[in-house]
This record gives C-alpha cells, structure tokens and sequence, in this order.
C-alpha cells in the first residue's frame, strides 16, 4: 500500500515566501550546496529553484558567493583591522560619496554606515600590521571629510559570518533505548 | 548463597528487554557505520537554554524545589500552552514538572490503574506503555494502526476494543515511529467514543511541536468535554533538544494531578533543579529556536522521504515528530533481517519496525535527526541494498 502526498504547499505560497525559504537554506549552508538538494529540502523542482535563484541573482537580491577561511591554518598572513571614522557629511551627498572613495579600495573588506559614537565602521585587510596602519595613514585619514580614525587590531578570529571556526561539536548521543 | 532468582519480582523478570540495544552496541564498534536509530534531536540545546541553567548555578539555586515544580516554571508552561495551543490549566493546580514526559507517564498509569483493568494501547507506539501497564498490574490491550489509515487510531477500531474493564486509553500522536498525526477532526471522532464511557485517556504529546502540515497541533483535552478525563503529557526534550536535561510534565484534572504529584513526590522528590530552570529560559525565549529547528527537520522529512520513494519502497508521509517508517514488505524480509544483514553489509543501523508493537513488522524506523549529509549517505546505503536484495 503505497501513499503519494506530495506537498505542493510551498509552491502555492507564493514567490516572496519560496524566496525565502531558498535564501534561509543559502544563507546557514556552510558547504556549496546544488540546486538539486535545495529542491529536496524545499520538494520542489531542481528546475524551479535554478530558475528562483538565476532570478535572485539577476536582482542582486544574491550579491555573491563567497567562502570562509582561516588564514590562521595557512602560511600566508593576513591581518584584519576594524577602522571607526567620524565623517563630516557632505551637503546633498550625505555620508554616500565618501563611502564610496573609501570602499573602492581592494583592502577595504566591509564598510558599515553606523549610528552612535562614529559614523563609518571599515574592515581591512592586510599582510602585515604596518600596511595596514600605513594605509589608514596615508589613504584614509588624509580625506577632507574625515575627522577622526581608531584602529583596532583583530587578535583572533572566533566567529564570522555565523560559522565558528574552531568548532569541535560531535556526535555524542549515546546509545539509549528509543 | 542467596538465590535472587526466587527473590525478584517475576513481573518485572517477564519484561523482555529491548532486543534493540544489543544491536545498536555493535553499531558504535563498527567503524563508518551510519546511524538514523537515535530517537533524539542532534542540536544541542540552545545556548540561551544552556546559559541560563549555568547561571542557576552560579547564583546558588542548588536546593530542592517544590514537589510539583517551581511556581515560575509552572506558571510558565501554562502561559505556554495558551499560547501556543489555546488550552488553560492552573499552574497552582492542574501542572506536575515530571522527570521527563516518561515519568508523567508511568506516574498517571500507577495512579488510575488497578490490577486487571485494560488499557488501549495503538501500536506501532514508543516502547513504554506496556511495560509500564504491565508493572502497574493493568492488562495492555493492543490498537493495531494501519499505514493506509495513516496510522491514525480510527473511532470504529477503538470501539471494538473497549470492555466493561477498560480504563485507559493512550493517545500517543505525533507518533513514534511512524510519524503520524491525528487531525483535529481525527480527535473529534475519537472524543465521540469516548463521551459516554469513564475512560481516561493519556495524551503522550510530546512530539506536539514538530508538525510539518498546514494544520496546527490540537492538544487531546481541548476537545469538548475532553479535559476532565484527560492528563497530557508534554516535555522539554523533543521540542527544544532538551533530552539530557531530563524535564517533563504533565497538565490534568486537579483531582489526578494531586495523586500523580504524590507518586513523584515519593519516588522522586522533585524534577532536576538546574533543568527547571533552564526550561523557564526555554519557555520565555526560544519560539525562534524551536521554529528554526522545526524547519530544518522538515527539509530533512523531505529528502528522506523522497529517498525511500525513489528506491522504490512504500513510504507513508509523516506529519510529525522526526521518523519516517518505510514499508520493506516488497524486499523478501522480516524487519529483523533486513536490519541485521543492513548493519552487515552496508553499515547502517535502523531500528526494525516490529520493536514498536507486532504490526510493526514489515516496516522499518529511521531518525532524521541527523545532518542532511548523513541522510544522504545512510539513503545512498540502504538504496544499494535495496537494489541487491529486491525480489
């Protein structure tokens, strides 16, 4: 006896909702994960989800891959400085021109706009802590809108963009009956 | 030289015991074998959950606390239930914190069971309620499920059972193994049988969380006329991963809550300090949690049921809790050899359908707590061997 119920739940739901589900599953998958699993997980097509995330990327709903490393585990050196600058606002442009000039550089990894003590919150990268002092020296610090720079060193990294890096979770469940 | 033979109690001496632990002991030796036997949640338990049991102990809360549980605790998991499922009790009154949903569940059946009454049990079920019957001097009388009634008890089958010696009968959805679930309309119908008897029933809820279907849970008492004959039990180790922390409890007529708070408070005292309050930090801020795992439990339910489809098995599709119950009929073999020679040849354990009551045979029970990687590993296995044996 043999019982088919397919779910078509989520198809039915509509295209906000299957997105999100697709950018959830995307968003905690630590591994590159096909379109072929996505589909299981969300019993849909492999065609389908191709074509949700074709769309998504299209949008720049999906900015870009990227993947996690520890640098640490490698014989190149990378060091990682969190930069806090306080800005004087440009008239009509806001914070965004300077933003800008400033997250055109390759060192330049992320660039927040914050609320708070300071207003530009810049994570670079570089080889060695003097170019990265030397860049906020010379490159940042020198631009008309900037009042301030507060450089802070990364020491060690625990945690990015929600993985840890040094995680031992096993399996320990015991054998236990039922 | 004492012969302790003579001396046991031969009621307990008859129990079997379950044939499943010999198994799953050559399981761990076996190097990359796979397991989906585990019947517990792989997270670990939220971190929120977890800290707040450590700082219990940093401030000292290392005492007893009341038999019934703390006041907050109590208070907490009626809030809960309102919420989450619409059902009022007393937290004065109407909640025993139990060691685990399983003592709530041993406590109501000493209370209300007296040598030869008859208790309905639905199989294929969790291994429990026999034992325990059978130990409280109650005489298990089986409800065969059937795959194409969903597993669902049906009225017409809990109306042949039912004698002038019947006393209790456990409703033990979402189930395990199989995963099925009783709708609201489901319960309607059995509350229907139920009106004119002086049945009690026992609602093992403990799976209450993990529903994968439109429709929300419904909680056994909330049917009309239901609550005064009704003790649920529910818990904190399926819902928010809380097995280790061994933390129950049970919601009923103040009349049975008070007699099962006196078997607790004889055997047990009081429900694990530090647990207790853990699961009020789980109450008051882990929705999220509980949901996030719930979500990913489902993309498992699904890669795992289109598995076994796809291997061309029968495969029933579950509604709850974190089992799938495939049918291997088509395969040639008992449930024990396809388990034994499963564990031989392609290293993957499962727990063989029949250890959940006779009708069982011809099914096996596999756990999708595991990570989407090992499913698909252990799919891959079982597909193979399928393939090999197929008649």
């Amino acid at each position: 006896m043999c019982i088919f119920i397919f779910e078509v739940k989520l198809i039915k739901k509509g295209d906000g909702i299957v997105m999100e589900e697709i950018l959830n599953i995307l968003d905690k998958e630590k591994d590159n994960i096909s379109r072929a699993k996505i589909a299981q997980m969300l019993g849909m097509e492999e065609k389908e989800v191709a074509a949700y995330i074709e769309k998504m990327e299209k949008e720049n709903v999906i900015v870009g891959y990227k993947t996690i490393v520890n640098w640490d585990k490698t014989d190149k050196e990378v060091v990682t400085a969190l930069i806090e600058l306080r800005i004087t606002p440009q008239r009509g442009e806001g914070f965004d021109k300077v933003a800008e000039r400033i997250y055109k550089y390759p060192q330049v990894k992320s660039l927040y706009l914050m609320s708070g003590a300071y207003d530009l919150a810049v994570t670079i990268e570089g080889k060695s802590m003097k170019e990265v002092a030397l860049f906020v020296a010379q490159k940042l610090a020198p631009m008309d809108s900037i009042i301030s720079t507060a450089t802070h060193f990364v020491l060690k990294k625990y945690k990015e963009e929600g993985i840890v890096f040094e995680d031992d979770e096993k399996d320990t469940r015991q054998v236990i009956t039922l | 030289m004492i012969d302790l033979d003579k001396l046991v109690s031969p009621v307990v001496d008859a129990i079997p015991p379950s044939g499943i632990r010999k198994f799953f002991d050559i399981a761990a030796e076996m190097e990359d074998a796979i397991s989906l036997g585990v019947g517990e949640p792989d997270f670990t338990t939220p971190w929120a959950i977890r800290e707040a049991g450590i700082y219990s102990l940093e401030k000292g809360e290392t005492h007893y606390t009341a038999n019934a549980g703390l006041m907050e605790l109590r208070t907490e998991i009626c809030r809960y239930n309102k919420r989450k499922f619409g059902i009022e009790y007393d937290p004065k009154t109407e909640v025993l914190v139990s060691v685990g949903g399983s003592e709530a569940i041993d406590a109501m059946i000493r209370c209300v069971v007296n040598p030869g009454d008859e208790v309905l049990i639905p199989e294929p079920s969790f291994v429990c309620y026999k034992p325990l019957t059978i130990m409280a001097g109650g005489v298990p009388v089986i409800i065969e499920t059937k795959e194409e009634d969903n597993f669902r008890l049906l009225p017409h089958q809990l109306k042949e059972k039912i004698t002038d010696k019947t006393k209790l009968l456990i409703l033990p959805y979402p189930n395990n193994p199989t995963g099925g679930v009783m709708s609201r309309a489901d319960m309607e119908a059995i509350a229907e049988v139920l009106r004119d008897t002086n049945i009690l029933v026992l609602s093992d809820e403990i799976y209450g969380e993990l529903r994968y279907s439109d429709e929300p849970h419904t909680v056994f008492s909330s049917i009309e006329g239901m609550r005064g004959r009704t003790v649920v039990v529910n818990g904190f180790s399926k819902a928010f991963a809380m097995t280790g922390w061994r933390l129950g409890y049970a919601l009923g007529p103040q009349r049975l809550i008070k007699l099962m708070t006196k078997v607790h408070q004889f055997g047990i005292m009081s429900s694990p300090t530090t647990s207790q309050y853990a699961a009020i930090e789980a109450l008051k801020s882990c929705d999220n949690d509980v949901e996030e795992m719930c979500r990913e439990y489902n993309y498992r339910r699904r890669c795992i049921v289109d598995g076994f489809r796809e291997m061309g098995l029968s495969c029933f599709e579950p509604y709850g809790a974190f089992y799938v119950f495939p049918c291997i009929k088509s395969v040639g073999m008992t449930s024990d050899e396809f388990c034994i020679k499963l564990l031989e040849e392609e290293k993957v354990a499962v727990v063989p359908g029949n250890a959940f009551g006779e009708c069982g045979e011809g099914f096996i029970r596999c756990s999708y707590a595991y990570s989407i990687e090992k499913i698909q590993e252990a799919l891959k296995r079982i597909g193979k061997f399928v393939e090999r044996h197929k008649k």
